[in-house]
């Protein structure tokens, strides 16, 4: 791998995780998000998932984009994600067996994340094969990191706990009981508009976060023209 | 590695169309084949892996079943193959369901053991709560689970197990009840046998009373549903 590669496949990594993060800058694909984050454990869950089928349809489409006529690749890359989000349910189903009783209800949740036609669109269209892939990736790693933090807030405020139905990922393994036996929970994180709420507070302290670093950025040559 | 040749590439054959643009009716049915032809390499593709994965998917279906049903029975209880020896149930309004129902029939050396089926509570606190039951050839419930329900997280919803954080769970004190106990199948709170949580009593209440509804619609007829032929319709007994 040369610099050039290296600072390709390091800009992609960092756009996906932060600076173009799908859930905190882009916001795209927030239906199966909000509905899915109630838990750690459901949240991380429907990230693989998606982490997965990003990275797949983003390899195949690259793979082909030079056979795609431009005007049609729309429909080609919805079928090529459905085919491909199809195929990748029966083969879980069948034989990960044990993970598709956990992932299986998210897998087809997926095509309806317009994030994956989105990603495929913007890049893997004009990418080659494994940039794509791991563009498809670093999107999807940067979903998970967010939804695993409202997953855990939500779960948290919410039940008192963390980690609840980590038992279907790993028998055996317990919940925390984070706030003791008689937390009763503040029910509304959990229901629907604690998503919004929660996605809102997170949006926000990304936005502080980067205006403050901003701010900071510009701040020391502005020192130096005073001087 | 040669990914960086071909990289940028911004404008991707939009000048191209342009250009082609005086054979539009020639570029449209190249471009409606070529769909087609994606069509088909992915329908095909689906189709191979459909086939591929059925048997497997069907084995670890009817494996998840029996660990379904081992939750109200236990796997040692019985000998035989559940998932083979069963009898359709017509339309009952005391199950709850709108279909017909297939009970199986566990037996131990050949002598009946306990009906496993499938029961609904129409009234929970929000929508239908869908029961997996097994009741023993004596007349008493083996066991009672929560397959399907919508009650509030939190809330409602420790009338499953699996989000039930009391101990022992909620659940668990159906095993052993008597299905000719009529009048005793509903919470305390009702003058019933069941213990419920404050504040949560419609869940707990519509699962009592469907057990037992189902259980006493079952019960009188028990023995002639083991002797009916598997794989028949258990419409007789009901006449």
């Amino acid at each position: 791998m040369n610099a050039d590669d290296r600072a390709l496949y390091g800009d992609i990594t960092r756009k996906g995780l932060w600076e173009n993060n799908t859930a905190l800058v882009q916001l795209l694909g927030l239906c199966p998000l909000l509905a899915v984050s109630t838990s750690f454990v459901n949240a991380v869950s429907l990230s693989l998932a998606t982490v997965l089928v990003m990275a797949l349809s983003g390899g195949t489409v690259a793979a082909l984009r030079t056979l795609i006529p431009h005007e049609i690749r729309i429909p080609v890359f919805i079928l090529i994600i459905a085919a491909l989000v199809t195929c990748l349910d029966l083969a879980f189903n069948a034989w990960l067996h044990d993970l598709y009783l956990v992932l299986g209800i998210f897998i087809p949740l997926i095509v309806t994340n317009c994030i994956v036609l989105a990603r495929v669109e913007a890049f893997a269209a004009k990418n080659s094969p494994l940039a794509a892939a791991w563009d498809g990736a670093a999107m999807g790693v940067g979903l998970l990191w967010v939804l695993a933090l409202l997953g855990s807030l939500r779960e948290l405020v919410g039940a008192g706990t963390l980690f609840g139905g980590i038992d279907m990922v790993i028998p055996g393994a317990h919940a925390l009981q984070v706030f003791g036996e008689h937390y009763r929970g503040l029910l509304i994180a959990i229901l629907p508009p604690g998503a919004f709420i929660f996605l809102g507070l997170l949006v926000a302290a990304r936005n502080a976060w980067v205006a403050r670093a901003q701010a900071r950025a510009s701040r020391p040559p502005a020192a130096a023209v005073s001087a | 590695m040669s990914e960086a040749a071909d990289r940028p590439d911004p404008a991707p054959a939009e000048p191209a169309d342009a250009i082609e643009a005086p054979g539009a009716a020639g570029s449209a049915l190249r471009s409606a084949a070529l769909l087609g032809l994606f069509t088909l390499v992915f329908t095909a593709l689906m189709a191979l892996t459909q086939d591929a994965t059925r048997e497997p998917i069907r084995a670890s279906v009817e494996a998840r079943r029996l660990e379904l049903i081992a939750q109200v029975l236990p796997r040692a209880d019985y000998d035989n193959a559940l998932l083979e020896d069963t009898v359709t149930l017509p339309v009952l309004p005391a199950l709850g369901l709108s279909e017909p129902v297939t009970v199986h029939r566990a037996r131990l050396g050949g002598a009946p053991v306990a009906l496993v089926f499938e029961a609904q509570a129409p009234d929970g606190y929000s929508g239908a709560v869908r029961l997996l039951m097994a009741l023993r050839a004596d007349g008493t419930l083996a066991g009672v689970r929560v397959v399907a329900h919508k009650e509030t997280p939190g809330l409602g919803d420790y009338i499953d197990p699996a989000k039930d954080r009391a101990s022992p769970k909620w659940i668990a004190q159906f095993a052993g009840r008597d299905s000719a106990d009529g009048a005793r199948w509903t919470v305390r709170k009702d003058g019933g046998d069941f213990a419920y949580m404050t504040g949560a009593t419609i869940s707990a209440r519509a699962v009592t009373r469907a057990a037992g509804r189902a259980a006493a619609a079952l019960a009188p007829v028990r023995d002639t549903l083991f002797a009916l032929p598997a794989g028949s319709s258990a419409e007789p007994a009901f006449r």
